[in-house]
């Protein structure tokens, strides 16, 4: 128990928090890196999503791609992008988290958008709207449970993912653990603790305020229907 | 950015695929492949052991299945990086033994929902008919349950293994991520890009072999469901 002993000091000294590449410092940076990231990542999948999910084509597209990602290491992109055109600094750290935020959005928007009742879009289209005020009046209200679905896992993802950034001296909250071990265990074992500690209450903080946000979004008739749809999204595994 | 313009000047002697590397380093490359084979395959085991059980138990027990699913969920969201920063301490960081734990602790949560879900899908006239035919529960689900359910649990055991093979670079950070090893190694190294393109294209093979591979098992174990088709 000396260890656990050793990272709470090293929690209770202020110097820790306020120095600089403490744990503000690195807090700050792990949210600014994980907020580009999602953004870049919003930005190029809802987009997408929402057009293959509104003509309905692309479905094995979307699955390729979720499970193409999988098999990637976040350690190699994380390594490789740097040495690419995009430079070091942040933006190739941004890229390499973007990569895995895509795949969760991706899905749950066009899932989104394909689970409208064809009935509805029937229904939506006698009515003589055109496909633009469809996808906007009909298609995207449904939808937005999806939406915030997919936000929340990929948001989830990339905070957690956003700690390794440290194996390549990115910053964020990682670089307390990084650091700690590589100064030693035998110095350093409170600081490790203490770094995974900060990092892992972060990720189920952005989880328990996005599941808040998600259910704040879902229009009440919606929110029974949304559960149903989990089980079923975990059914196929594309979750 | 000076280092930026560093990485493009050598790019004549750093070249990204290079056969020179890997003939001179085939041992070290070997060795790295070797832990990341092991690292994933005793992981994706020890869960599987761990996990089906517990799939049955949420299966059974219906008021076990939201706490389990629950536990697994919050393991499944905490960064591999911190499970690492947790255990290492504690078992010895030196030692794979605490990238082996974190591994088991992560594919946990995608074997115990897929397990479920396959169970779940078991049609009810086939449990009626075992049933009637004088199965017990343990009976049941030997012959008749876990077999039916067997395409859930594959499924279940190809996102551990495909996500397990990529996680295994996270130990690099204590020298025991197999291929990651190269990686960051490679990195570290003045930024070695033959040494990281290696390892990140037999990490990625190796998922894929991996993973059809147990597509192929899975159907050698379930004919009937070729047959069907």
């Amino acid at each position: 128990m000396n260890i656990v002993s050793q990272a709470f000091t090293w929690l209770n000294d202020p110097l820790n928090w306020t120095n600089p590449g403490g744990i503000l410092d690195r807090l700050g940076e792990h949210l600014a890196i994980s907020a580009a990231a999602v953004a870049l990542g919003c930005l190029v999948a809802w987009p997408l999503g929402i057009w293959l999910g509104h003509t309905g084509r692309g479905g094995s597209l979307v699955v390729l791609l979720s499970n193409l990602t999988l098999a990637i290491p976040t350690v190699a992109l994380l390594t490789i992008l740097p040495l690419t055109f995009l430079g070091f600094g942040k933006p190739p750290i941004i890229v390499a988290l973007a990569v895995f935020a895509v795949p969760p959005l991706l899905a749950n928007a066009y899932t989104g958008m394909r689970q409208v009742d064809p009935e509805t879009r029937d229904a939506a289209k006698g009515m003589g709207l055109s496909g633009g005020q469809l996808l906007r009046r009909v298609e995207l209200p449904l939808a937005v449970p999806y939406l915030a679905a997919g936000f929340r896992t990929a948001a989830v993802q990339v905070v957690a993912t956003a700690a390794l950034a440290s194996y390549v001296n990115g910053g964020g909250l990682g670089q307390i653990i990084a650091q700690g071990f590589g100064l030693g265990i035998d110095v350093a074992g409170g600081q490790i603790l203490a770094g995974g500690l900060l990092v892992a209450l972060l990720a189920l903080a952005v989880e328990g305020v996005l599941a808040v946000v998600e259910r704040l979004v879902t229009p009440k008739p919606l929110r029974q229907e949304r559960r149903r749809a989990d089980r079923e999204t975990i059914a196929t595994g594309v979750a | 950015m000076s280092l930026h313009g560093l990485a493009f000047q050598d790019a004549p002697g750093n070249p990204w695929f290079s056969w020179d590397y890997i003939q001179s380093n085939s041992t070290a490359i070997l060795d790295a492949l070797g832990e990341h084979v092991t690292l994933t395959a005793e992981a994706v085991g020890l869960a599987a052991v761990i996990a089906i059980p517990l799939g049955v138990a949420a299966y059974w027990f219906r008021r076990l299945s939201g706490p389990i699913l629950a536990i697994s969920g919050v393991l499944y969201t905490i960064p591999s990086l911190a499970l690492l920063a947790f255990v290492a301490p504690v078992v010895g960081p030196t030692r794979s033994t605490s990238v082996l734990i974190g591994l088991v602790l992560y594919a946990l949560l995608l074997i115990v929902r897929n397990t479920l879900t396959g169970l779940n899908q078991v049609p009810s006239e086939a449990q009626d008919a075992a049933t009637g035919m004088g199965y017990g529960r343990f009976g049941r689900l030997l012959r008749v349950d876990l077999p039916l359910a067997l395409p859930g649990i594959l499924t279940g055991l190809r996102l551990a293994t495909v996500s397990t093979v990529a996680l295994v670079t996270v130990g690099a950070l204590i020298g025991k991520g197999g291929l990651g090893n190269l990686i960051l190694g490679g990195f570290n190294s003045n930024f070695h890009k033959a040494e990281i393109a290696t390892g990140t294209i037999l990490c990625v093979l190796l998922a894929l072999v991996l993973d059809l591979l147990l597509v192929g098992v899975g159907r050698l174990l379930t004919p009937w469901a070729r047959a069907a088709r």
